[in-house]
């Protein structure tokens, strides 16, 4: 953390009125003229993302365009080489920033509870660590299956373990990988509703990052599109909750997206 | 699977064993097999219990147990901590393995002459033979154990805060712990294997020294019996491992039913 993050830490963001925000008004992160290049490809350029404390907000583009590369900068796998990256909570930072893989990443050696205690790692141990993720499981419902081992799993369930992991210590940002890209869809859907629902009560920054436009819409307060390294659409989604599939207003935006990136 | 069902298959396994000392049985008795060139199983359990009486036979077994297993834990130990090392470090591998894949490549039961000109024939030549023996099987497979752990675990210990003991203790140390079970398993036939050798080639009791003290006095169920003793024990370490590898790799699928 640089002491330009620092000063950073408590401005205030002239930004609409969210529907949820733990800290209204208060900035969650925000990437100045951020760039990566890995040797000489330039792989995201002059990013400009302010985002608020508490929104939800889906990152959407062609494979390849730099997505993937934008979140790990977020969870600090990565760092920028150009241009900056702060966050509104300074002291916390990446530290309170947690990762969900596009697979579920569990230790297939560890009961189902111990995978969701390493969420807690450094924060509780114990039997303290234990209650937490027990409490959590029953958020994501898996309280029954809290001893068991991974591998007797379903797909979807993995990935609500995964889920209740990268939730169990309280992030203040969650960052998705396209955590639902490998589920059938009907599991899809209910792991879209569980993780609004979680979203809505814990009041986290998400960042989900999806190639699946509906999914987004769904979803996110605000959907940012990125081509070519750069963001080519950042458009508000000012539909109430609950949301309903497949209605009117979310198609048309759905519609807007799809140009863009096709377009 | 339940515990009768494996006593069961259990018993199974040790079926044709006794089939072929049945058959064996009646064809001495016929008088198909001659007893000089292999003496019935009742003469062997005679055998048995003659120098069970005698203490002879208990002392050898443990003379001969206390070596390989001190050759094991000095072998076993040097190659699981060269395992270790060369697998979380490039700069250990980098210094190490192209000697040590050299030093593999040459039989070690060739070096007994060099052995026995080092050490005589004491208790040092023996160890130093097993615990060679035994320490390439736990190396390699330790080192391809961690090498083989999934860096997307690795990578997800670190984004979840783990320090690097952590991350050894509860991501890289279970992960190759199947691969070290396998060499663990590999490392036990080997370390008898090498002390029988370096057992019958020089030494003043133990297991391989009764059997060619036997072949002196053309006792042949004593020899016999020394071959039939060597399995078991190869039997009774190798149970030992499996039961150590159900306990500690009870999330493995491979596990589950077994």
């Amino acid at each position: 953390m640089t002491a330009a993050s620092l000063t950073a830490a408590r401005s205030f963001v002239a930004t609409p009125v969210r529907p949820i925000g733990s800290v209204e008004g208060q900035r969650a992160f925000a990437f100045r003229q951020a760039g990566k290049r890995f040797g000489d490809k330039t792989v995201l350029d002059g990013i400009d993302l302010d985002v608020p404390a508490g929104q939800f907000l889906a990152v959407i583009g062609k494979s390849g365009c730099g997505k993937s590369t934008l979140l790990r900068l977020l969870a600090g796998l990565d760092r920028p080489t150009s241009g900056s990256l702060t966050f509104g909570v300074a002291e916390e930072g990446h530290s309170r920033t947690r990762f969900m893989f596009q697979e579920p990443r569990l230790l297939p050696w560890a009961s189902v509870v111990k995978n969701v205690e390493v969420g807690l790692t450094g924060i509780a141990s114990g039997a303290e660590a234990r209650q937490c993720a027990l409490d959590i499981l029953g958020e994501v419902g898996l309280a029954d299956r809290a001893d068991e081992w991974p591998s007797v799993l379903s797909g979807g369930q993995k990935q609500r373990v995964a889920l209740a992991r990268a939730l169990v210590g309280h992030p203040q940002i969650l960052a998705l990988d396209e955590p639902l890209g490998a589920l059938d869809a009907l599991t899809r859907i209910e792991m879209q509703q569980l993780l609004e629902r979680i979203w809505i009560a814990q009041k986290f920054t998400a960042v989900l990052v999806t190639h699946d436009v509906a999914e987004a819409v769904a979803l996110a307060d605000r959907v940012v599109v990125i081509s070519e390294g750069r963001i080519a659409l950042d458009l508000d989604v000012p539909v109430e909750r609950p949301r309903r599939r497949g209605s009117v207003e979310l198609a048309r935006l759905e519609g807007k997206i799809l140009d863009r990136l096709f377009g | 699977m339940s515990f009768s069902t494996r006593l069961h298959n259990n018993a199974i396994g040790w079926l044709l064993p006794a089939l072929v000392i049945a058959g064996w049985e009646v064809a001495s008795r016929a008088g198909v097999m001659p007893a000089n060139v292999l003496p019935a199983p009742s003469a062997v359990a005679e055998a048995f219990w003659r120098l069970t009486l005698s203490g002879e036979l208990i002392r050898n077994i443990g003379v001969s147990t206390a070596r390989a297993l001190a050759g094991f834990a000095v072998g076993g130990s040097i190659g699981f901590a060269l395992g270790l090392a060369n697998g979380l470090s490039t700069l250990s591998r980098g210094l190490t393995d192209t000697t040590l894949q050299m030093i593999r490549n040459i039989p070690h039961l060739a070096l007994i002459p060099l052995v026995i000109l080092w050490f005589g024939i004491d208790e040092e030549a023996k160890l130093f033979l097993v615990a060679l023996g035994v320490f390439f099987p736990i190396y390699v497979n330790t080192l391809l154990g961690i090498q083989s752990v999934d860096p997307q675990l690795v990578e997800m210990g670190r984004v979840y805060g783990m320090d690097r003991r952590a991350l050894f203790f509860r991501v890289i140390l279970p992960g190759a712990l199947p691969a070290i079970f396998v060499g663990l398993r590999y490392a036990l036939g080997i370390m008898w294997l090498t002390l029988i050798v370096a057992e019958t080639i020089s030494a003043s009791s133990g297991l391989g020294y009764m059997a060619m003290q036997a072949r002196e006095f053309l006792l042949i169920d004593v020899v016999v019996l020394s071959i039939l003793i060597y399995a078991l024990l190869g039997k009774l370490a190798d149970s030992l491992a499996r039961l150590l590898e159900r306990l500690s790799l009870g999330w493995h699928p491979a596990f589950q039913n077994g």
